[in-house]
């Protein structure tokens, strides 16, 4: 009776989870409610019913915040990750490292570039969560490093959008100093009297949060982004007590003073044009 | 022998027991067994120098983590003449598990920011088990730039499992706080030696390890996270943290390898745990030179080199 229910042909594939984002309608995770994929993407993957911010790529971010996403100087595109400790536990460092590669079509969780934001030139990196949770190990620290190494030079802005679990395990503590190295290339942009503005978006924890991205002379987050050092499940255990309702999201950080302001996605560049703007920097226009 | 025995010691304690029986039967019987006990008392030696001479990771942890190990304040009595101890961030409290103050060694100031742990349970829970509030940041950036201004070197002791994950923690902005250190630490003008003294992870230790050096005493470890955290995150089980040791090349010898650590300070017979002066004499001598050299650099050449330092930390490849 059971073989009855046993599939004997694999013609009929199981579509996984994941995939279905990619298919005409998605699901709202917060309201439910389902949307039509073409309206998601004009509505800058936010929710219209529930102003949920999508989590995205690198690459519809920047084309939500360049002028022309194709005119643009790629920073350090090459660099790659090279398993400096052969870290093997449960699965090869390495191994993810393809698997990453293939899933996101990026070399790392970070992609940085000179662009055009409102016709102002500006050195800007943005994290990919879907490359091994946008964990920053030498490569992400690296290419920041030479982001900020340009922006020094050049006298641009600087913008970093995290989206981050914090310092990439595997690389041990290799990861943990570039919270070190990239901390103290902003400190040296900063003395260089830079403008740079960290955009907060879901999630931003750990070794990231507790380094560049608590860093900036400007601190933006989206809406309901979750923000924090420790993770929830940790902190609970530690506490045994359960956590307040909001823990952790933006509006709770702004509440207790962390962040410049939250900003819907619809405002973002706007808002960007308008901080450099007031700093007074000059339309600069980038010639590739 | 200490009461407290470490896993791989325990072919010590067996040979540590004969040696008891031995001597107590000598004196219960007026038998002449000293040659034996020299026979016994040579077999520990012999066995002590060959446990100690293939530790593995994880032996080091636990070593990082003996009871009998000296802690930051010990470290501080043996090693300077004069210590003045200053409290509190000025913004919100004041945090026990680090240590800050005035220090005198060989009639010369330094400043010292230092992790504390606990001996005792109420030791413990007063120092929080060495973990630190943003307070704890908070108040070592106030008495780093206070020894900035008078021109005064810094010396940061690590020995901490991590900053403290707790709710009031998140709420004052432990990320924050850590992150400022990261920020200010690169530019304060006076040389900075770091030094891991027993186990130093994640931001928790990085937030007052930066500097011109980073020393590590023979038997530490120094990463991103602890091996414990690692392995329940990996395998959803803490007790797999000595595979994790390995797993993320933890201790002193490896961060000299990754060229992250500057110089291994050794801890003469077999560890602080048993020679706490051996231990402190070395430290000593070694802070003393190398400060010195620090003190004779150029300001801007100091700072340079230490951008420098932390620019080419990283493994990768183009």
């Amino acid at each position: 009776m059971v073989e009855w229910f046993r599939r004997s042909t694999d013609k009929i594939k199981t579509i996984s989870k994941k995939d279905t984002a990619e298919g005409i309608w998605v699901k709202c995770p917060r309201c439910t409610q389902v949307i039509y994929s073409e309206e998601l993407k004009k509505n800058q993957y936010v929710c219209s019913g529930c102003s949920h911010h999508f989590r995205i790529t690198s690459q519809q971010y920047f084309n939500m915040l360049l002028d022309d996403p194709k005119n643009i100087l790629e920073i350090g595109k090459n660099i790659e990750s090279v398993d400096p400790l052969k870290f093997n536990a449960v699965s090869k460092y390495s191994d993810q490292l393809k698997a990453a590669k293939e899933k996101t079509g990026y070399n790392d969780a970070i992609r940085t570039v000179v662009g055009e934001i409102g016709g102002y030139k500006t050195a800007i990196g943005i994290m990919d969560f879907s490359f091994i949770g946008g964990s920053m190990g030498s490569v992400v620290g690296e290419k920041i490093s030479r982001l900020v190494s340009y922006a020094i030079s050049n006298k641009t802005p600087l913008i970093i959008v995290s989206a981050s679990g914090g310092a990439r395990m595997q690389e041990g503590s290799y990861s943990l100093m570039q919270m070190a190295k990239t901390s103290a290339m902003v400190a040296k942009f900063s003395k260089e009297k830079g403008l740079f503005i960290s955009i907060l978006t879901d999630p931003t924890t750990g070794g990231t949060t507790a380094s560049f991205a608590m860093l900036g002379d400007i601190i933006l987050a989206e809406p309901n982004a979750l923000i924090g050092f420790a993770g929830a499940r940790v902190i609970k255990q530690t506490i045994g007590q359960d956590l307040p309702e909001g823990f952790q999201r933006a509006e709770f950080l702004l509440d207790k003073g962390f962040v410049d302001s939250i900003v819907h996605r619809s405002d973002l560049k706007n808002t960007l044009i308008k901080i450099f703007k007031f700093f007074k920097y000059h339309p600069d226009h980038l010639v590739t | 022998m200490s009461n407290y025995i470490l896993d791989f010691e325990a072919p010590l304690k067996v040979i540590d027991e004969k040696i008891d029986m031995l001597r107590l039967t000598g004196t219960k019987t007026g038998e002449n067994v000293s040659s034996n006990i020299k026979k016994l008392e040579a077999k520990l030696e012999q066995k002590k120098a060959d446990i100690y001479s293939k530790l593995s990771r994880w032996d080091r942890v636990q070593l990082a983590r003996h009871p009998n190990r000296p802690h930051s304040l010990d470290y501080i009595r043996m090693i300077s003449e004069d210590f003045f101890e200053l409290h509190g961030d000025r913004y919100f409290a004041e945090d026990p598990s680090v240590v800050c103050g005035l220090m005198t060694m060989e009639d010369k100031p330094y400043m010292v920011i230092a992790q504390q742990k606990g001996r005792t349970t109420k030791e413990n829970l007063y120092r929080n088990f060495g973990m630190s509030r943003p307070e704890g940041y908070r108040k070592a950036l106030r008495i780093m730039k206070l020894a900035e201004k008078f021109n005064v070197p810094i010396l940061t002791l690590i020995d901490t499992m991590g900053a403290y994950p707790g709710l009031g923690a998140e709420e004052r902005g432990q990320a924050e706080a850590i992150a400022r250190n990261l920020f200010e630490m690169p530019l304060l003008e006076v040389p900075i030696i770091n030094l891991v003294i027993g186990e130093g992870a994640s931001g928790g230790a990085l937030g007052i390890g930066v500097g011109d050096r980073l020393f590590c005493q023979e038997n530490t470890w120094f990463s991103v996270i602890s091996p414990e955290g690692c392995a329940s995150i990996l395998y959803r089980d803490s007790s797999r943290a000595f595979e994790a040791a390995d797993a993320m090349k933890v201790t002193a010898a490896d961060l000299m390898e990754m060229g992250i650590a500057d110089k291994i300070i050794p801890e003469p017979n077999y560890g602080a745990h048993y020679d706490s002066d051996g231990a402190a004499k070395v430290v000593k001598e070694t802070l003393i030179k190398e400060f010195q050299y620090l003190l004779n650099m150029d300001k801007e050449e100091l700072l340079r080199q230490r951008f420098v330092k932390y620019e080419r930390i990283g493994s990768w490849k183009e």
